[in-house]
């Protein structure tokens, strides 16, 4: 009953949204109103023939984008947390370093990504480097502050039980960090998709983010459309994924009351 | 009449004799260490907090130091903890004067229990254990004969978001014991209860310390919770705080605790204490 209650206004959502859409495509409503031709428009029955019918192409090209996108993921995550530990451990270089990184985000990632390629040719590595870049950001930011959000009394209690600095990151600011991390990690992991995609579509031999690129090049608009439903059913797998390892393993987040 | 510092100071002579009794019951945990305060003076910028602060402690001596709000009674606390170090004036522990040294005697009882939600309750007592170095199963089989000394067996593996205040400020309690030092500072134990529970907690810390010979100091704004509870009461002035007047414990802490809180002599001490912190005020 529970489950329902959750799962079926999106689900709601969703089936009317695509039932507009469909009858829009349907009467060419969008089209005419646009002053395009109709096949530019598919209706939603039209993608979900053409992923039936491209499930080969766009299940290769999807297992390429997946792995780029959870390697990438998986080093922004290592790196993030590891980043926000040595800031907060050492404020002179959280000052020194926290303007950078700030920084480091406003270089548009369109600039950034053939550089890449350039730098690192066309294989995985340009790919991991930009979702790692974009995924960095939050995670770090959002450790960071849970770490800085430890209550100061917790911290005197901690050395008056003989507790030292590591012990207290240890025992304290990493649990209180966590719930954070792993928001961060969720507004992470939606951005990566679209990071993948863009890394692909400057120069890739495969992927979600190529087919894109050859199928819209060739104005096979329901294929565009099938692969972009494919990257969007993902992010919201990886996202549902992450949430439900949030409530296992940090479930003190919502509680509210920390110490 | 105004309360002066020359104002009548009752050796508690019976008192240390106790201290000294409990120190021979206790086993495994360590004896008091004293506490000595010679004009303990704080400010924070130029806010004035602690004027000049005297007072003693004998090992094993319960002290209570009683206040308005804000007269700096926790930050005196922190201050013996060894977490901070005086403007002016000396703080000795044992022979301890040394901040770090004195961090390495006392164990303090924050006023919120402060317990870490991630951690059942038999882990955040063992936390000090931990700290030293302990496994996580040494450091709960250190911890959980204290769960059955102090009625809390069965709540070992308890979250603290399941227990109730009452017992999360026993589960601090025995955290605070667990550090093992000689010296015990409590700051409020008992302030966030409500009144009903926190006379019972009153009778379970009491009958908690008779079984300990450490040295504490306790804080509390509340002056029957201190007479109640302490050998000696050390009545605080308003901010800048200094030691108004001493009162020894009118009654034996064996009493229960309404018997001893309706004795003539209880009311009689605790009407001199209140006296004293209003004239100041």
């Amino acid at each position: 009953m529970r489950t329902l209650r959750a799962v079926l206004p999106p689900a709601l959502i969703v089936v009317a949204l695509l039932a507009a859409w469909e009858a829009a495509a349907r009467w060419d409503l969008i089209a005419d109103a646009l002053s395009i031709k109709p096949f530019l428009v598919p209706a939603p029955t039209d993608i979900a023939v053409a992923i039936w019918e491209h499930r080969g192409r766009l299940a290769d090209n999807a297992w390429v984008t997946l792995q780029e996108v959870l390697l990438g993921f998986a080093i922004a995550l290592v790196a993030g947390a590891y980043y926000a530990v040595v800031l907060h451990r050492w404020p002179a270089l959280r000052r020194a370093f926290y303007p950078l990184l700030i920084g480091s985000q406003t270089i548009p990632i369109i600039v950034l990504a053939p550089i890449l390629v350039v730098w690192l040719g066309y294989g995985i590595g340009p790919k991991l480097a930009v979702i790692a870049l974009i995924c960095f950001f939050p995670i770090t930011v959002n450790t960071l502050d849970g770490l800085r959000a430890v209550d100061s009394d917790v911290v005197r209690m901690m050395r008056s039980l003989d507790a030292g600095r590591w012990q207290i990151l240890r025992r304290v600011e990493a649990p209180t960090a966590l719930p954070y991390f792993f928001s961060g990690a969720k507004i992470a992991v939606a951005i990566a998709l679209i990071a993948a995609v863009f890394a692909e579509w400057v120069g890739a031999e495969a992927g979600l983010g190529h087919m894109i690129r050859i199928s819209y090049s060739q104005l096979l608009t329901e294929q565009t459309f099938a692969a972009v439903f494919v990257l969007a059913a993902f992010a919201v797998a990886l996202f549902g994924l992450l949430a439900l390892l949030e409530r296992r393993v940090a479930w003190w987040g919502g509680e509210g009351d920390g110490p | 009449m105004r309360a002066t510092p020359e104002a009548p100071v009752e050796e508690p002579q019976s008192i240390r004799a106790a201290g000294e009794d409990r120190a021979g019951e206790a086993e495994g945990s360590p004896g008091g260490a004293a506490i000595e305060l010679a004009g303990v003076e704080h400010s924070f910028g130029a806010l004035r907090v602690l004027g000049g602060i005297d007072l003693g402690a004998a090992p094993g001596e319960v002290v209570g130091l009683v206040g308005p709000s804000g007269c700096g009674k926790s930050t005196l606390l922190e201050l013996v903890a060894g977490l901070g170090d005086p403007a002016a004036g000396e703080l000795r522990i044992g022979d301890a004067v040394d901040a770090r040294e004195r961090l390495a005697r006392c164990a303090l009882m924050p006023q919120r229990d402060l317990l870490l939600p991630w951690l059942s309750a038999i882990d955040n007592a063992a936390l000090a254990p931990r700290n030293r170095g302990a496994s996580r199963r040494e450091a709960r089989a250190l911890a959980h004969p204290l769960f059955e000394r102090f009625g809390l067996a069965g709540f070992e593996r308890s979250r603290p978001a399941e227990l109730s205040g009452g017992m999360r400020q026993r589960i601090a309690f025995l955290r605070t014991l667990l550090a093992g030092k000689p010296v015990l500072l409590l700051d409020e134990p008992f302030a966030s209860l409500d009144a009903i529970t926190r006379g019972e907690m009153q009778e379970w810390l009491a009958r908690a310390l008779a079984s300990e010979a450490r040295t504490v100091l306790m804080v509390t704004h509340d002056v029957e919770e201190a007479l109640y509870l302490c050998d000696r009461v050390a009545v605080l002035t308003p901010r800048p705080g200094r030691v108004a007047v001493e009162l020894g414990a009118p009654s034996p802490r064996s009493l229960p605790r309404i018997e001893a809180v309706t004795d003539h002599e209880f009311v009689a001490a605790r009407e001199r204490a209140l006296l004293a912190m209003r004239e100041r005020a």
